[in-house]
């Protein structure tokens, strides 16, 4: 058996899976964010792969801008986090009701 | 079978069973640091591509900035306690799965529609550092600056959202 792309793609549909069960299934804010960083890890998987068999640069470039975005999403969204925790003393998601009319 | 295939069936099974144990586990500092297994095995994974660079830079910036933040974060609100969430949540769990099913059903037909090239192309990429870093200064050298702008105005946005407002 030859490792190729398919392989590597798998894995990385796998692994984007696992990110939005954990998005859609925890209800700590916390977790959806670790989600949301497992669905980034997944993107970044398959652009590599890509770039690897695809024989160019473009997606090793693209992942570098991912992984700078997440840096600062992940700052963005933890700092939420914590303004939230302040008003509500809650991470539950479901407790964060306020705009349902 | 070859040291390459066999690490990456390693590097493979080891990446989905951490991220299970992230989703699974009642505790939200475990899940942070299977979180980190897993993003320490899509580096090696990156390896097993060629793509050095983007390893090391997985490591120190993913499973080192990004997570220290994280438990930073989980250690500050005090969130040691086990949550046993799959508790009365039903709905969630439901609406999940006919999620999960649509997203494995839409990969399944995508795959099935896709012909696969039987062999690896002859020359593969190799991302050596120069290869990768040079687009940053000639093709990508705007978004390189759109990037730091944004990273400046994450910073700004950061202190004013966690700043505590001072009532006389």
């Amino acid at each position: 058996m030859i490792i190729g792309l398919n392989h590597y793609l798998a894995v990385s549909a796998i692994l984007f899976g696992l990110g939005l069960a954990c998005i859609l299934v925890r209800r700590d804010v916390l977790l959806i964010l670790m989600g949301l960083e497992m669905n980034l890890n997944a993107a970044n998987l398959a652009l590599v792969a890509f770039s690897r068999f695809g024989r160019g640069a473009e997606g090793q470039v693209l992942t570098l801008f991912v992984i700078a975005i997440a840096a600062a999403e992940a700052a963005v969204g933890l700092a939420i986090v914590v303004a939230l925790f302040r008003n509500r003393h809650s991470v539950n998601v479901d407790d964060y009701r306020t705009l349902k009319g | 079978m070859s040291v390459v295939d066999t690490l990456f069936i390693f590097f493979s099974l080891a990446l989905v069973l951490s991220g299970l144990m992230v989703v699974l586990s009642p505790n939200a500092v475990v899940s942070a640091l299977y979180l980190v297994l897993v993003f320490v095995f899509t580096a090696g994974l990156y390896i097993l591509l060629q793509a050095f660079f983007l390893a090391i830079l997985q490591v120190l910036v993913y499973a080192g900035a990004i997570m220290v933040l994280f438990l930073f974060v989980i250690m500050l609100l005090d969130l040691r306690r086990p949550s046993r969430w799959w508790a009365g949540n039903l709905p969630m769990l439901a609406g999940g799965a006919l999620v999960g099913l649509a997203f494995g059903l839409s990969v399944w037909a995508t795959l099935r529609r896709t012909t696969w090239p039987d062999t690896p192309p002859a020359t593969l990429f190799r991302g050596d550092l120069a290869a990768v870093v040079t687009p940053l200064f000639t093709r990508a050298l705007l978004p390189v600056e759109i990037t730091a702008i944004l990273l400046l105005a994450a910073t700004i946005g950061v202190v004013v959202l966690t700043r505590r407002e001072e009532r006389p």
